[in-house]
């Protein structure tokens, strides 16, 4: 005979104002199988907690459930009650009537009403639940982190120097990511490269650190412990082994009109290069859409200039499969495309550039070294305006609806670094708001107005058009209230901030979630904001977010801090909600082997009795109970219902169906 | 259509009386010349019964699950369409390629008796089949027919007249083109308001008597138990006893075959009662192919299949608005 408990949560008034939960605890005091039915204050707290246990013991309860917040905050906390008062931790179940009732109705009748019915839900499937014991899985103490910006590069430092090994799969030829292509930073006005490079380097020596440039990730199995990644270094026809890095193949590479993405592309660059001079790794890279020989099989001068060897024509994709025990993503950001802000003529305009096309024009190492001239004609612009928001804050559908949070710091930037070092230009910026909260922010903003001289202008621009060789910027001036139209020779676009699109490829293969924005979701935005919801998986720098310099470097040493405290783990307890198949019912059909994200399904042969002394060999599906997730994915694929879940079986779950739909 | 017949029985012998193979899958004279029914040869003198003609439209594939597991050599014989079928259970491990002779044999499209009786012609004796034409002999004398009139309706509207596997094969005549025309019936479907489609799916489905025909004939309902005969999935019955019940039949069956449907018409051409089943599963097809790109089940026996994998490209639930990829 199942004795049942219920234990119902006030959590303050978060429940008890929208829910009767007294008349909630007291009906289900009559509901089949409920020994015992109470109400408290706060369930989580050390004496909800005792109450719980007590009333285990004192009534022999079999099982329990709670009805309070949602399972992600509490349901931990509850199983490791019941597991103290002697109750197997998957005999209890929680009734979410709080993200799920209180906290969306308003009507106490309706809401209570609700209540119960969840209750009663909870109650059904957890008469059906089997104890269940976790088992353990080794950690694999070596880390994973995707993107070679400043947030992967904190991350795996701060990771190495606690001595686990850390891998950085960095898509592109060398690491540093978009910092590597500022020019000055704000707050401080440091140059970013002799901030940044210092970490490249300190990255390449490490000797627990293994940069993996041109990479990508392939593929990922496994989870929280031992994920297995399968990485694709992309052939860069250039041996990683040999190179030293003398650029003789640049000078005499023939094809010498590729654009430099580095750059932005402002000018060209060879199709043998090094992105750029503190490269790391300092090894060229072949562009296979721009080099001859490989595109007409004649050339070939970089191989007859290298004087180490280092160039391989014949260099494939290759492949490599590691363990990590923990993935940091830090796929950082790009700026949005402006193809649907026609208004601003950056596509027909040489002289509208981004905010980022700008930070190479004025970077020492960039095309022009560091002089700012137009793109047109090479001339000093001597009015310079600035549109702030394009493409932020945008709620139209063109843009984005956030606010891209580093557009007002940056923008105070470059016109203050502007007239500092050209004082004879005159400097104006359209915004919407200025948005510099943040230490030394608003006096740095305030600066490029009071000291600088910066004309800042609140209202939107309408259009801007080549009139004569002019940039003819027409806006509005709303403290002035009136229209102004401003003869400029250089306009500055503040494009907002996109998450880095492969990140969408990544999450999906992580099983990561991302917002409607494409950015990576933490789990909790306030209590857990460098973890994603997915175990083992971690989140730093733009990919979880907008946000500036300080601020992913925090957010990536908080990160390498979450991976060293899984890291320095033995063991990791499993979860024992795993997928088992019926053998008898088993098709073999591969479907769920198919659909499992994790690679936890393969397929064995078996003999099976048919009777009368025969037997058949069959294919049957084997799930590994430690690379299951207990996703369900193959559950709901197999189509005769030979898989099933341990702690969510179909019959639970049907149970908890027909004791929503029975009145 | 009697010259590819001897040669099959020709075929049929040699394989059986070689000893190459233990058995041949082939169709076997009914108790009428338009109702040949599928069997397993397994000697040369059993080959006396032997028939191929237009009434073969059934597809023989599934019987390799039972068969092909017999000691030796299975052969069998495909028309174009029911070899879609075969590379399917191959791919879903229930048939082992390596223990089976495929004979990819020639199909100008096979008849329906009902729609021949339909015409006014009973007691069928004999059909000769030429181009466009048939000639039926019965007992009260003879009669040309228009073929397309009197064409089953999985052949009327036959998806393609390449074998997709074969170890040999028996064509001797061209085969018709197919006509692409098989999603025709689905667009007007989808052009009928959501009331209208309920209806029409309501009145037929009503029809059906439970007789699992359909699920029994299919060759992607190939389970070795039916979760309409496990008393413990909760849904099994054998009959239908509600509105609801009717439909949930088909539901749950159209989505498990949904990506493996071949769309062979073997379950609107067995149903007793008429019921364009057909319609359901091509419904399904068509989606498929709009939101995952162009796919036909069956057409190779590896590979991944669109509901079972994911790739890049693969439409997110909420860009699907009515039904349709955004
Ligand atoms: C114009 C402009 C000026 C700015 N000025 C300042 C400033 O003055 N001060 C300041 O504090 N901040 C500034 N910022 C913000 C600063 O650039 C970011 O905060 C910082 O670069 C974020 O670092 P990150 O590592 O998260 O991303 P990124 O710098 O974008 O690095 C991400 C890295 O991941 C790699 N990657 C992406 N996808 C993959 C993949 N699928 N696989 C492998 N690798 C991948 C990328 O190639 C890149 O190397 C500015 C931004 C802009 C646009
Ligand atoms: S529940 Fe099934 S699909 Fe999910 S991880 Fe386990 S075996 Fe794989
Ligand atoms: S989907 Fe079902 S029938 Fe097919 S292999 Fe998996 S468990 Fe077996
Ligand atoms: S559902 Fe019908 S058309 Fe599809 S494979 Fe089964 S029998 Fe053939
Ligand atoms: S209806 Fe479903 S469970 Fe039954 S045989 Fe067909 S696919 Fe298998
Ligand atoms: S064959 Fe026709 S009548 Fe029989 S179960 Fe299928 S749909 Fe119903």
């Amino acid at each position: 005979m199942q004795r049942i408990g219920v234990f119902i949560c006030w959590c303050g008034s978060n429940i008890a104002a929208t829910v009767d939960v007294e008349r909630v605890a007291e009906i289900m005091k009559s509901e089949p199988g409920v020994v015992y039915s109470a109400n408290y204050q706060y369930m989580c707290s050390e004496n909800g907690q005792q109450l719980i246990k007590q009333a285990i013991k004192e009534h022999n309860l079999t099982g329990i459930v709670v009805g309070a917040c949602s399972p992600r905050m509490h349901e931990a906390t509850f199983r490791k009650a019941a597991e103290a008062a002697g109750l197997n931790p998957y005999m209890v179940e929680i009734a979410n009537i709080r993200e799920h009732c209180s906290w969306i109705h308003k009507d106490m009748e309706e809401a209570t009403e609700k209540a119960v019915v969840l209750v009663r839900t909870a109650i059904a499937k957890v008469k059906l639940n089997a104890p269940l014991t976790a088992g353990e899985s080794p950690v694999v103490k070596r880390a994973l982190v995707i993107g070679g910006g400043i947030a992967g590069i904190q991350a795996a430092l701060d990771i190495a120097d606690a001595g686990f090994e850390v891998d950085i799969v960095e898509k592109n030829a060398t690491i540093g990511g978009r910092m590597a292509q500022l020019d000055k930073t704000f707050p401080t006005l440091d140059c970013s490269a002799c901030i940044l490079t210092p970490k490249m380097v300190d990255c390449a020596q490490h000797e627990k650190i293994d940069i993996l440039s041109y990479s990508e990730i392939e593929d990922v199995k496994g989870f929280v412990g031992n994920f297995s990644v399968t990485i694709r270094k992309k052939a860069r026809y250039v041996d990683e082994t040999k190179c030293t890095g003398c650029k003789i193949c640049m000078e005499k590479c023939p094809s010498k009109k590729g654009l430099n993405t580095f750059n932005m592309g402002l000018n060209t660059r060879p199709a043998i290069h090094i992105p750029f001079a503190q490269a790391i790794p300092n090894v060229a890279v072949i562009d296979p859409e721009q080099c001859i020989k490989l595109k007409t099989g004649k050339c070939g001068i970089c191989q007859k200039f290298c004087g180490v060897g280092a160039i391989d024509y014949e260099q494939k994709d290759t492949f490599i499969e590691r363990q990590y025990g923990a993935i940091v993503v830090a796929t950082g950001f790009k700026p949005i495309s402006l193809e649907s802000f026609n208004e601003y003529g950056y596509d027909d305009n040489k002289d509208v550039i981004t905010s980022l096309e700008l930070e190479r024009l004025m970077n020492a190492a960039g095309p022009t070294n560091g002089v700012l001239l137009r793109p047109s004609d090479g001339e000093h612009p001597k009015v310079i305006t600035f549109i702030q928001c394009v493409g932020s804050r945008d709620t139209s559908g063109c843009g984005k609806p956030y606010c891209s949070k580093v557009c007002c710091m940056y923008t105070a930037k470059h016109a203050m670094l502007i007239r500092e070092k050209y004082p004879d230009t005159e400097v104006h910026v359209f915004y919407i708001d200025v948005r510099t909260p943040g230490k030394n922010y608003d006096e740095f903003f305030r600066r490029a107005v009071e000291q600088y001289g910066v004309d800042y202008i609140k209202g939107m621009v309408g259009k801007v058009y080549n009139e004569n060789g002019k940039l003819m910027v027409q806006g509005s001036n709303l403290i002035d209230n009136e229209q102004v139209t401003i003869e400029s020779d250089l306009v500055v676009l503040a494009a907002a901030i996109e998450p880095e699109p492969s990140v969408r490829k990544i999450a999906t293969l992580l099983t990561a979630s991302i917002d409607t924005n494409n950015f990576l979701t933490e789990s909790h935005a306030k209590l857990r904001p460098v973890e994603s919801p997915t175990a083992g998986v971690y989140l730093a720098g733009m990919c979880q977010g907008p946000k500036d310099i300080p601020e992913t470097v925090s957010q990536a040493s908080a990160c390498a801090a979450k991976v060293i405290g899984l890291l320095v783990k033995d063991k990791l307890k499993t979860n024992p909600c795993v997928a088992t198949p019926d053998e008898m019912m088993c098709n073999g059909c591969s479907q769920c082997a198919n659909v499992c994200a994790y690679g936890a399904i393969t397929y064995i042969d078996k003999e099976f009795r048919l009777g009368g002394g025969k037997t058949e060999v069959r294919r049957v599906a084997s799930v590994n109970p430690a690379v299951c997730q207990g996703c369900g994915a193959c559950t709901v694929t197999c189509p005769s219902g030979a898989m099933d879940l341990k702690g969510f079986s179909s019959k639970q779950i049907m149970s908890e169906v027909e004791a929503i739909c029975k009145k | 259509m009697k010259d590819v017949e001897m040669k099959m029985l020709e075929r049929a012998k040699a394989l059986l009386g070689s000893g190459e193979v233990a058995r041949v899958i082939g169709w076997k004279k009914g108790e009428f010349y338009f109702d040949p029914v599928p069997a397993s040869f397994e000697s040369v003198e059993e080959l006396s019964d032997f028939v191929y003609n237009g009434f073969c439209g059934a597809n023989l594939s599934k019987y390799l699950i039972q068969m092909s597991k017999k000691e030796g050599k299975t052969a069998i014989f495909l028309k174009p369409c029911d070899s879609y079928s075969f590379n399917q259970l191959v791919k879903e491990h229930r048939i082992v390629r390596e223990n089976i002779h495929v004979i990819a044999i020639e199909c100008q499209g096979k008849l329906d008796i009902e729609k021949i009786k339909a015409q006014g012609v009973s007691a069928v004796t004999e059909v000769e089949e030429d181009g466009d034409t048939v000639k039926v002999s019965s007992l009260y004398g003879e009669t040309t027919l228009n073929k397309e009139d009197i064409l089953l309706v999985k052949c009327a509207t036959c998806k393609s007249k390449t074998h997709q596997a074969k170890d040999e094969e028996i064509v001797l005549h061209e085969m018709p083109e197919s006509k692409n025309n098989r999603f025709d019936e689905v667009e007007k479907l989808e052009a009928m308001t959501e009331t209208e489609r309920f209806a029409f799916w309501k009145l037929q489905l009503q029809k059906c008597i439970r007789c699992n025909a359909c699920r029994n004939v299919c060759p992607a309902c190939s389970c070795i138990k039916c979760v309409f005969d496990n008393p413990a999935s909760g849904i099994a019955a054998k009959a239908n006893d509600s509105e609801f019940e009717e439909k949930l039949f088909h539901i749950i069956r159209a989505f498990h075959v949904a990506g493996r449907c071949t769309d062979c018409g073997e379950c609107s051409r067995v149903c007793p009662q008429n019921i364009p089943l057909h319609l359901l599963n091509r419904k399904f097809i068509k989606d498929i192919d709009g939101l995952y790109g162009e796919y036909q089940a069956g057409e190779t026996a590896e590979g991944k299949t669109p509901l079972t994998s994911y790739t890049e490209g693969d439409k997110e639930p909420n860009d699907v608005v009515d039904g349709e990829a955004k």
